[in-house]
């Protein structure tokens, strides 16, 4: 039988340098990247879509992508559709932490306690829709300790 | 009668795969937040790649410092692509090249060695920040 290139899912973060959620979005996505789901997951430099080449644009299209953005403009969301394929799912850093109560987001550089905590919540979200796009055959029974 | 103060616009790359990508947003953050915060601004490359309109207007208003941290110069490009007037465009490769011994590592978290690397890039733009930002430039004698 042929060996098959192995499945991976795609993560793209916004990595806003300017505001806390931005740096979030990059937190949690090197969790997931490095530790969580590592082997399961790619990724690639968000302004790649316009530096890069043709290959860098055909990366949604091969992997199915999440992208994590820190706030509602969804540059990251915006820019795989746009120079890419549309993102299998697309997480909000604002809205996560809306949802769980987290407030008080400060520190693009060293994130505050509500900032880890919301490191925390987007990671736990991420971890699902990789395991949603991975398929049931590549769902990790329990998540890792942390 | 005097303007507005003029600020000098910093780029830096969001490079999430190499050491040297964060430590060019570390070097951003050195700059914007420690060393000349008066005199200068972060804008996200994120917002350039999407042609945010009020992304696209602070570069074009401003003279850029691009920081990138691999050959690609992303940071560089956005800024050019976007209407912006490059200052300088500094590769992190270079300043390591010419510190060897500040090895960066880590990505989510820099190392030491990095964090010194950083730092290190932005005390050399601090001098380019002044005269760019000086009474005196070349911008305001032609004012």
């Amino acid at each position: 039988m042929p060996e098959l290139p192995e499945k991976k899912a795609g993560i793209i973060a916004c990595s806003g340098e300017e505001m806390a959620e931005g740096t979030v979005s990059r937190l949690a996505a090197l969790r997931v990247l490095h530790e969580t789901r590592r082997g399961d997951t790619v990724t690639l430099c968000l302004p790649l879509f316009l530096a890069g080449g043709q290959g860098e644009r055909t990366f949604a299209r091969f992997y199915p992508t999440i992208t994590v953005d820190g706030c509602a403009l969804k540059c990251a969301a915006r820019a795989t559709e746009r120079y890419s394929a549309k993102p299998a799912a697309s997480l909000v850093v604002t809205e996560i932490a809306a949802a769980k109560g987290i407030t008080g987001i400060e520190g693009r550089r060293r994130l505050n306690e509500p900032g880890r905590k919301a490191v925390e919540a987007v990671v736990e979200i991420l971890e699902e829709e990789v395991d949603r796009v991975l398929g049931s055959s590549r769902r990790h029974p329990q998540k890792e300790k942390r | 009668m005097s303007g507005p103060p003029k600020k000098v616009v910093i780029v830096p790359c969001s490079g999430i795969g190499k050491s040297f990508g964060t430590v060019a947003r570390e070097a951003g953050y050195d700059l914007v937040e420690d060393l000349r915060p008066e005199q200068t601004r972060l804008v996200a490359l994120s917002k350039l790649v999407m042609g945010d309109e009020e992304a696209k207007n602070i570069v074009a208003a401003h003279p850029a410092i691009a920081i990138d941290g691999c050959k690609l110069n992303c940071a560089a490009k956005m800024v050019r692509e976007s209407g912006g007037r490059i200052a300088r465009e500094v590769a992190v490769q270079e300043v390591f090249r010419r510190h060897k011994t500040l090895k960066p590592e880590g990505i989510a978290e820099l190392n030491p060695a990095g964090q010194a690397l950083a730092r290190v890039l932005a005390e050399e733009l601090t001098p380019l920040v002044d005269a760019l930002t000086s009474a005196d430039s070349t911008e305001d004698r032609h004012a």
